[in-house]
């Protein structure tokens, strides 16, 4: 087969940074191609020099699409010859229908005046085509996110696409519409769209793709033939230029008496009344012990979390909490701070951090009290617990005088757990603390749970990624539709067992 | 200098491109500075020496000094992430009530501004509540109390302007320190307090770049730290020398300089402070970290209110006259102030000096274009440009870091 894309020896500099250095990507017309790497590899940069994001002239080596060398100056010269991204934060307009949003910048229209009939006719058109049964003058906003993604898509068909690359596209899509955008893909590939993805999940990868490319620092180090069957481990020691034998760190848990009881906890809603989100959940978590919850997105793990606390989720929340054996007040964050509860969020951008503050600054903003006298900050004592935190848990960053902005998905949740674990809590609550960043600093966060776990702290993990449930956890509850389902010890749990237990809860009700 | 003598030397005698590299990550702190000074040499060449001669200099911080204690109060709100449009107008409406209670109904001065002060906090509670407790946008909350005061001052002076004011009350704005030692010609106790406040300033530089140097905190190259520490004193010394030559400094001077002392090591160094910039750079992650974000922004408004209030009180004494248009447009000048000053629309940045000395910035400005005789719509027309070419820096500034 003849390839539809060729990128040779592409080199791009940044001041002071070589962000890719003389990269060959080779993509043949009709097949997945996976682009893996770490966080800062090169992944996106390489498909800002492709789509025209960084113009023809500031970036070495020459790009051919469709056998010629091809000079795209800007995003809307790669869309006219059917280069389209999605990228991973989408974007769509919440406010507007399905139908504008596929249109959106190639309206149909005559003359700037919009034929509405025709607009919607030809979205419920290519809505069908990614098997999208909406209407095309819902509000996005009204979508869940997978569907949200298949939107995105069906504007990449309307602009009749041949190239489609998708960047992180599943990362916070839950197991059922990942499976579903990956088969749409499978099925694109039967019609001839091309596609090139981008992804973190290895399991997808190895599932559809048919070629892999692997980026590291900026250099192709590996092209794999899906084909002739290539093993995840195989892709990992590509990735990280280490065999990573153990994903996880080895730990030998010293588990404790209950330190933390949660009874009848009922959360409803806080905009439709009636609607319960966390329905009667009851749990304890032991010192020493790493508990873990699973399930589906949307099953109320956050919104269990975050009730939990300071109530920061849901009304007519109902239930008692019992921390060392005495009823804890958890009404406000301040006073489920202070009984000795911390919650790192899972979304690090909006909950965690304050972006344009420095290293230095956001992490002891959840303890100020620590690092103050009679309410005057102690630049010095603050200056030393920051440093102390970047070192112990390698922040990658110049000084902690950098904005945290700038520092990459990895290392922005290190800053947030460094937060936290300043707080000093007992029970530490970790909201999917490794989405989106890269395996070398999964295995450093596995590596501070393990270690607060080995201390005497409770940790309870939430996580979509039931690998690394398995993987770090000692006992398990499985979540659905706001309910505990199940519980099992680790060393009895498997990914099936625990998808059964969700199923056949779901069938229950 | 002599860099060689100095203890520090071999640590900060940097290399240039150093030092160039540090210049860039701190060119708006240098920057706003710069202008200060840029455009305070102009008009003193422009107008022939006139705006540095100490009659006009003293007006200069009298005139400007409602306008200062508000950029403070307002930087506050605006770090939090809020905006308050109300200021001019409850600035009028208090010194409205001032005159009515004091001149009309003849409440002794002090308990009168005492009373002014308390409104002016319940005024801003009032709004804050709506603020932070339901989530009104402060600028709809702050649009209706603009309309409200000013329609309450009109009601309240019944349309007349309501004076003289009795001397003690005015002495707040025309005012100046007595001199203790009594010398001719020269308020040599103005003198000394600009130099001890000099001196004072430059020895807790000197401390605190002693403690980042221990604490091993990235320090600012020596160089710069002596230019401008001496930059600092020289001005502060040869203005309060200047004042000194006039009548001395004046009392709203020391009002406002005790303000910007305060309120610069509230924003600066108190877990207040601290918790106020988070707020304003993302609520919800402040939320999370325990912080009472609701409490804050409504004493932040609060606050406003009293400062408000403040400034009425000044305005009015300086007036000696509280007038139904006092204050009109005021809040306008405030915000330039604050924006000029390097905070962000967006809220979490900003400084209380950046906000005084873009208020000095518009004041010396004002003051020089009507000394040149330059009408006031063109000067509207030039302080709308430079307030837009100062985003516009910040902004550019920001992309290229």
């Amino acid at each position: 087969m003849a390839a539809i894309l060729e990128m040779r020896a592409i080199t791009k500099e940044f001041p002071g940074v070589k962000a890719l250095d003389n990269v060959n990507l080779s993509v043949e017309e009709g097949e997945i191609h996976a682009l893996v790497g770490e966080n800062g590899a090169g992944k996106s940069t390489l498909m800002k020099v492709l789509s025209g994001v960084y113009p023809h002239g500031t970036y070495d080596g020459d790009i051919v699409y469709d056998g010629e060398v091809r000079h795209f100056r800007s995003i809307p010269d790669s869309e006219a010859l059917g280069i389209i991204i999605i990228h991973q934060e989408l974007a769509l307009i919440p406010l507007l229908s399905v139908a504008e949003n596929i249109f959106l910048g190639n309206e149909r229209a005559t003359k700037g005046i919009i034929d509405w009939r025709e607009t919607n006719r030809r979205a419920a058109e290519l809505l069908s085509r990614v098997g999208l049964k909406e209407n095309p003058e819902a509000l996005v906003d009204d979508l869940g996110l997978g569907k949200q993604q298949l939107v995105e898509i069906a504007k990449a068909l309307s602009k009749n696409v041949r190239l489609l690359i998708l960047d992180e596209p599943t990362s916070s899509l839950n197991e059922t519409d990942s499976e579903r955008l990956l088969d749409l893909l499978v099925e694109f590939r039967a019609k001839g769209i091309t596609s090139i993805l981008i992804s973190h999940k290895l399991n997808e990868v190895s599932r559809v793709a048919d070629t892999i490319t692997v980026l590291r620092d900026g250099s192709t180090v590996a092209r794999l033939d899906c084909r002739q069957g290539v093993s995840e481990g195989e892709i990992i020691r590509d990735m990280v230029g280490r065999s990573l034998e153990d994903r996880y760190p080895p730990r030998a848990p010293k588990i404790d008496g209950t330190v933390m009881t949660v009874d009848g906890w009922t959360v409803h809603h806080p905009l439709h009344a009636g609607r319960k989100v966390v329905d009667n959940v009851s749990f304890h978590v032991r010192k020493g012990e790493v508990l873990g919850i699973a399930g589906l997105m949307g099953a109320g793990r956050t919104e269990l979390a975050m009730s939990l606390f300071g109530r920061s989720y849901g009304r007519d929340i109902s239930g008692s909490v019992a921390i060392n054996g005495k009823a804890a007040d958890l009404s406000t964050v301040r006073k489920a701070i202070e009984a000795g509860i911390a919650y790192a969020t899972e979304d690090r951008k909006t909950f965690g951090l304050v972006l344009d503050d420095t290293i230095r600054r956001n992490i002891p903003l959840a303890r100020l009290e620590a690092i103050a006298d009679r309410g005057i900050v102690d630049r010095h004592r603050e200056a030393d617990v920051a440093e102390r935190y970047r070192k112990r848990l390698a922040i990658k960053s110049s000084s902690i005088e950098q904005e945290t902005v700038n520092l990459s998905g990895g290392n922005q949740q290190k800053v947030v757990l460094s937060k936290w674990l300043f707080a000093d809590p007992d029970i530490l609550i970790l909201d999917e603390p490794t989405r989106g960043i890269d395996v070398g600093a999964k295995f450093e966060i596995y590596t501070v749970i393990r270690d607060l776990a080995a201390s005497g702290k409770a940790v309870i993990v939430i996580s979509s990624e039931m690998p690394e449930l398995l993987g770090i956890t000692d006992r398990l509850y499985v979540m659905n539709e706001g309910r505990f389902v199940d519980e099992m010890p680790t060393s009895a749990a498997s990914q099936e067992r625990i998808m059964a237990s969700i199923i056949r809860s779901g069938d229950r009700a | 200098m002599t860099d060689t003598t100095s203890p520090a030397a071999t640590h900060t005698a940097a290399p240039t491109k150093g030092s160039w590299s540090f210049l860039r990550g701190h060119l708006r702190q240098y920057g706003i500075l710069f202008a200060l000074v840029a455009i305070m040499a102009f008009f003193q060449v422009a107008t022939g020496g006139i705006l540095l001669k100490p009659v006009n200099l003293t007006n200069l911080v009298l005139q400007n000094s409602y306008i200062v204690i508000m950029a403070i109060g307002m930087l506050l709100v605006i770090v939090s992430g809020h905006i308050d449009l109300s200021v001019g107008s409850v600035m009028g409406f208090v010194g409205a009530l001032a005159a009515v209670m004091i001149v009309n109904w003849h409440v002794p001065y002090l308990i009168a501004a005492i009373a002014c002060l308390g409104v002016g906090v319940l005024i801003g509670m009032a709004q804050g509540f709506w603020v932070a407790y339901f989530r009104i946008p402060s600028f709809i909350v702050t649009l209706a109390g603009m309309l409200v005061f000013k329609g309450l001052t009109l009601w309240l002076l019944a349309g007349q302007s309501v004076g003289p004011f009795p001397r003690q009350f005015q002495l707040i704005s025309s005012g100046f320190i007595p001199d203790i030692f009594g010398a001719e010609g020269l308020n040599l106790f103005s003198l000394l307090i600009g130099v001890v406040v000099a001196l004072g300033l430059l020895a807790m530089a000197v401390r605190t770049r002693h403690h980042q140097h221990k604490a091993g905190i990235e320090e600012e190259p020596f160089a710069f730290f002596a230019v401008r520490n001496l930059l600092v004193v020289a001005a502060l010394v040869y203005l309060s020398w200047l004042m000194a030559g006039f009548r001395g400094l004046p009392n709203v001077f020391i009002v406002m300089a005790l303000l910007i002392a305060i309120y610069g090591f509230v924003t600066n160094r108190t877990t207040i402070g601290r918790r106020i910039y988070a707020i304003g750079g993302n609520e919800k992650a402040a939320m999370l970290s325990g912080i009472n974000a609701k409490r804050l922004v409504f004493l932040t408004f609060a606050n406003m209110g009293m400062l408000s209030a403040l400034a009425g009180l000044v305005f009015a004494a300086r007036l000696n006259t509280a007038t139904p248009k006092a204050g009109i447009g005021f809040e306008l000048d405030v915000i330039a102030a604050v924006f000029i000053g390097g905070a962000s629309m967006s809220g979490g940045v900003g400084t209380v000096v950046g906000a005084v000395v873009g208020a000095f910035i518009m004041g010396v400005m004002n003051n020089g274009m009507s000394i040149l005789g330059i009408g006031i719509d063109w000067q509207q027309v030039i302080k709308g440009l430079v307030l837009l070419a100062a985003v516009i820096f910040d902004v550019m500034n920001k992309k290229k870091g």
